[in-house]
């Protein structure tokens, strides 16, 4: 099946079966690795991608629903410039250890963002709860994306 | 990964139009499986419990995403995802505190309400709201179009009454007369990402001196179907709440349902769950406004 997909900003066209999931796309197809496989089932969130904006589990899209989409990975956040406010506030905050639950998070948390310019420790909770950490038991997370909300409304 | 090559063969179609995805459907033979949002069905296939022979991808049929605000009911197409009905007005409250409860984010950007009622499990978080609300489901095969009563919606486990040749275009949900109140709660491991011990919706109309006139009590993961409490409800019609009232339903209710212990529960628990949602939904009736 013929697609053709944006993802940062670039396009493609592609050739695949219909049923391949994105996530394999992503990392098999298109060598983007920055998205990770956690369960596979939608239930961990290490896969999340930005699907035409919104915030998805790569594991469950399947190619044939891809045509004509805008994909943004974590790979996407970064640009010339460097690491984007988001990422800069994980670092700054201490929002990440092993890092595996971070392309996910970062993506989950720039949908909140784009949509909701002061979000509550409750609402960013919420936000981010299909996204699993085994590290940091999230109070880092929550302060790092309240951080990183609170300096683009300083902008 | 022998799944992955196996799946890398089904044929997937992607009709345009409503009329050749019926068409599809209506094949004797290489029936397909629909693909909505995948949340359900992607999961299946990853887990290896579904190889379909082929695959009907209907996520380009416009029409059956449009959620209208009628004068007498709610129509809401198989296609709206939990995420716009939870930002579209006017939809009953509880179908949106329902959605909200689905899986996270991620999953609420995706799943359908549609696909929800058509997987059919016995913890489908919306189900017990479209019982309680007395909704009605519009289907369609190449013969045309018809409702289905959600009371009469499932003959069993995961079985619809719908043909094998239908499929659903969209939700009604009637507006309710002046004044009635709906309840939801599911109760589960955790806050998000959670299949349900117990889902329940209750919907009632109370005169003013506090006597039940209408009530419907829903409950979702203690049965092969979602179900509600005829007896309770029967119990409740024409008393007056009280204390005692309360406690009597709480009781009865526990007595009405018969769960089964599985990896997320047991039947003991989900029995007291049962009635004490029961007792809940009736206790905020009598302390309300």
């Amino acid at each position: 099946m013929k697609i053709q997909i944006t993802v940062n900003g670039t396009p493609r066209e592609l050739d695949l079966p219909g049923l391949r999931r994105l996530l394999d796309v992503l990392r098999e197809d298109l060598g983007l690795t920055g998205t990770k496989e956690g369960c596979g089932e939608g239930e961990c969130g290490a896969c999340t991608v930005l699907l035409n904006g919104k915030a998805v589990n790569a594991c469950l899209v399947p190619v044939c629903q891809l045509d004509g989409a805008f994909i943004t990975t974590v790979e996407g956040l970064t640009s010339e410039e460097g690491l984007d406010q988001l990422q800069e506030a994980f670092v700054r905050e201490g929002g990440i250890q092993c890092g595996i639950c971070t392309p996910g998070i970062l993506l989950t948390a720039k949908e909140l963002l784009d949509t909701n310019k002061e979000p509550t420790p409750e609402e960013i909770r919420r936000h981010l709860a299909g996204n699993l950490c085994r590290c940091t038991g999230y109070s880092k997370i929550v302060a790092s994306v309240a951080a990183a909300a609170a300096r683009r409304r300083a902008r | 990964m022998n799944g992955m090559l196996l799946l890398d063969k089904v044929p997937v179609e992607r009709p345009a139009l409503l009329q050749e995805a019926l068409s599809a459907l209506a094949r004797v033979s290489n029936k397909p499986t629909i693909l909505a949002g995948g949340t359900d069905l992607m999961v299946s296939m990853e887990r290896g419990l579904l190889v379909p022979q082929g695959i009907l991808d209907i996520s380009r049929l416009d029409e059956l995403r449009k959620i209208e605000n009628l004068p007498d009911r709610v129509v809401v197409g198989a296609l709206a995802t939990y995420a716009e009905i939870i930002s579209h007005p006017g939809m009953p409250e509880v179908l949106v505190t329902a959605a909200r409860t689905i899986g996270a984010t991620q999953i609420q950007n995706r799943g359908t309400l549609g696909g929800n009622i058509a997987n059919g499990s016995p913890a489908g978080d919306t189900l017990p709201v479209l019982l309680a609300l007395d909704a009605q489901i519009e289907v369609a095969s190449v013969r045309g179009a018809r409702m289905i009563p959600f009371k009469n919606f499932y003959t069993g486990y995961r079985t619809t009454s719908m043909a094998d040749n239908e499929m659903i275009l969209d939700i009604q949900i009637p507006v309710l007369p002046d004044g009635t109140k709906t309840w939801f709660r599911k109760v589960g491991a955790r806050q998000a990402q959670t299949i349900s011990k117990v889902v329940f919706c209750g919907r009632a109309l109370l005169t003013p001196d506090k006597t039940v006139s209408d009530i419907r009590l829903a409950v979702g993961s203690v049965a092969p179907t979602v179900v509600h409490l005829p007896k309770t409800e029967a119990f409740l019609r024409n008393q007056p709440l009280s204390e005692k009232v309360i406690a009597e339903a709480n009781r009865k209710a526990r007595k009405e349902v018969t769960p089964i212990d599985d990896v997320r529960s047991t039947a003991d628990y989900r029995r007291m769950v049962v009635g004490n949602l029961v007792g809940r939904f009736l206790t905020n009736l009598q302390q309300g406004d």
